[in-house]
């Protein structure tokens, strides 16, 4: 049984088409995140799971039950906002209880279940306060409690986090975790913050335009994008592609930048092909993190590589360089205690191990 | 070099202040000029009402009253006593009353109904029927005499306070709900999605969640429909007449139809009276109908 399955979904609003034939599942306790750029459709589909907006095509199952055509309140879900939505003329309690009255739930239960909730969220001395005088956090904190008391199958949250700032960001994010490692209920997750969806998240959905681009665990998110907008749009500084051919020769494969003029060939032998294709004179992009470029030798099957220093960023911690491989701009981040002659050519190492290759034509991983 | 340049930043300092002086001396005296040019009509307004016609005929209009005479303020509230012929305001004053008060009630709950319909419950075509609600402002007082005059005559209801109490709802409706639907569009929809996440409906919606934050905007809407109801004097003198009628139109007839003397010090108390009301409510009101113009968000 899936918690939550959503099957050949399609919206559109007009005549622009927001989503495009969604198809994703949930299983029991997992937490979901839907990331993407802003514009590309995932606070409408968080909407449509809710049943705030109605559905063009497909259907949505909650606990194999055909949901769409149920109104929000018999969904079983509960919604935390990214204005959070307190109801700003009721009190956190009257804030909290107002579903359950609603639900005509008899009085000592929703005492019962204020109280359980209240404590467990660190509010029970908010009670009495009004949204406005509470601070980002406090209100943030109650939102999330008004969701709680209604033990809901599934936890929706749509940007809970982008309203603070940076430092309670972070803190509100690991009490998120800690909350779902808790609790074990069904989340998901809308964010345009990878930092965000990479900590939270034991499966990120990627959406772009409408579409899902990868839906996987962060981990391959990260290491096995599964197509160039994946590899762009995870990282900070994002993955370098760098264009280029293939060449397969008896049982040699490498890979050549264009405009290299055939000098630097980077052996690709051990890379995981997805799919056994026709490889040789193939298009491709050859992704590597800035992280994966290192200043020494580390591993034994480390490439190593003269490149031109032409740009270095100090931001404390590290620093990013921009090197010129055949005139394709190529990022590597190093500890910032290295120091980097600009516009000299020095040995670079490239970690094989944790490349990527799309094709040019349909920019998937191949 | 250094003296050189602080002398120069001294006489700088002396010119900006001499300058900023200047500008200031010419607000105020703009500021007074206006001032007293409202308040002058006022005066002579209240000075005349206090004196008896011996000394209105004698003295300037601008002369404060030997002796303060409020005489006329009863003969224009409640008459001389004597039967026929003799008009004052008291039963008007209440006409009024009963007419304002259902009117602008009814007008405010329209209005924050549509606005919470249109900005709140989207459907097809709603911008359209808003722009007809838009254009409903711009349609003169004068284009719908007739009209209104045959449906209150269809109705039944023609020549009663009812009759105008249909005529300005109706007519107010289209500023009521652009205020509303003006300052609900401010409040984010997320509060709508939330409370039906929590299972409100439509109507509880709108009590439990909008309408208790509400109050800035319906102090402007009760402000404004109440000024514009009271001070009518078109629909009134067209839908009513005789004793239906409400305090302008009487006002109007009170000072017109006095076949002897012109009793200036009645005609101006009667003024005063017929405005009195409007006054009060900006003065318990009025800086709330400030704030509600320009308050923005509820920040939840």
């Amino acid at each position: 049984m899936k918690t939550l399955k959503i099957e050949d979904l399609s919206k559109n609003f007009g005549t622009t088409e927001v989503l495009k034939k969604i198809n994703l599942d949930i299983d029991e306790g997992n937490f979901l995140v839907l990331l993407g750029p802003s514009g590309c459709g995932k606070s409408t589909l968080l909407n449509i799971i809710a049943g705030l907006e109605t559905i063009n095509e497909g259907n949505v199952y909650i606990d194999d039950y055909n949901v769409s055509k149920v109104e929000p309140k018999d969904r079983n879900i509960a919604m935390v906002f990214q204005s959070y939505a307190l109801y700003p003329s009721m009190n956190v309690r009257e804030n909290m209880v107002f579903g359950l009255k609603q639900a005509k739930i008899s009085k000592e239960k929703i005492e019962e279940q204020l109280e359980k909730v209240s404590s467990f969220l660190k509010v029970d001395e908010l009670l009495h306060r009004k949204p406005s005088q509470l601070s980002g956090g406090q209100r943030q904190r109650v939102a999330i409690g008004r969701a709680l008391v209604r033990e809901p199958r599934i936890f929706l949250f749509d940007e809970p986090l982008s309203n603070l700032d940076a430092k309670l960001r972070v803190e509100m994010r690991r009490e998120i975790k800690k909350l779902h490692q808790k609790l074990k209920t069904t989340v998901v997750y809308v964010t345009h913050d990878q930092t965000e969806a990479m900590s939270l998240g034991t499966k990120i959905a990627i959406m772009n335009r409408g579409v899902i681009q990868q839906n996987d665990t962060p981990e391959n998110i990260y290491n096995k994008p599964g197509n160039t907008f994946v590899a762009d749009f995870i990282g900070s500084p994002s993955m370098n592609l760098i264009k280029g051919n293939l060449i397969q020769n008896s049982d040699r494969i490498l890979f050549m930048a264009e405009g290299s003029n055939n000098e630097i060939q980077i052996p690709i032998n051990n890379y995981d092909f997805d799919k056994k294709i026709e490889l040789n004179n193939k298009e491709v992009y050859f992704g590597i993190r800035p992280e994966h470029i290192h200043y020494k030798k580390i591993n034994e099957n480390d490439f190593e590589i003269k490149l031109k220093a032409e740009l270095s960023e100090y931001i404390g911690h590290e620093q990013i360089v921009t090197f010129n491989y055949s005139n394709q701009e190529t990022l590597a981040k190093f500890a910032s205690t290295i120091k980097i002659d600009l516009n000299k050519e020095i040995n670079l190492y490239f970690d094989l191990s944790q490349i990527s290759l799309f094709d040019r034509n349909t920019e998937r991983r191949i | 070099m250094s003296a050189n340049i602080s002398t120069s930043y001294k006489q700088l300092e002396q010119k900006s202040k001499i300058k900023n002086m200047m500008l200031r001396w010419f607000l105020y005296f703009v500021l007074i000029l206006f001032a007293s040019y409202f308040i002058f009509p006022l005066y002579v307004m209240i000075v005349t009402s206090l004196k008896t016609m011996e000394e209105i005929r004698q003295g300037t209009l601008l002369t404060w009253p030997s002796q303060l005479n409020f005489e006329s303020w009863g003969v224009a509230w409640g008459g001389r006593g004597y039967g026929a012929g003799d008009t004052f305001l008291r039963p008007y004053f209440w006409n009024s009353i009963k007419m304002v008060v259902p009117a602008v009630f009814f007008s405010t709950f329209i209005g924050a109904m549509s606005g919470y319909v249109l900005t709140k419950w989207r459907f097809k075509g709603d911008k359209w029927i808003f722009l007809f609600l838009l254009f409903g402002c711009f349609i003169p007082y004068q284009a719908i005499l007739l009209p209104m005059a045959r449906t209150l005559g269809v109705l039944g209801i023609s020549n009663s306070i009812i009759g105008l109490v249909v005529v300005h709802s109706v007519y107010g409706i289209p500023f009521t709900t652009l205020f509303f639907r003006n300052y609900y569009v401010s409040i984010p929809n997320e509060l709508v999605k939330a409370a039906r996440i929590d299972g409100a409906g439509f109507f509880k919606i709108f009590f439990k969640i909008l309408l208790p934050i509400s109050a800035p905007i319906i102090v402007v809407t009760v402000i404004w429909q109440f000024t514009q109801i009271w001070n009518d004097f078109l629909f009134g003198s067209t839908f009513s007449f005789g004793e239906a009628a409400p305090i302008q139109v009487a006002l109007n007839n009170m000072v017109l139809s006095s076949t002897s003397v012109k009793e200036y010090n009645v005609d101006m108390a009667s003024a005063i009276i017929a405005g009195i009301p409007t006054l009060i409510v900006y003065v318990l009101a009025g800086k709330y109908f400030i704030r509600g113009l320009t308050s923005g968000a509820v920040k939840g």
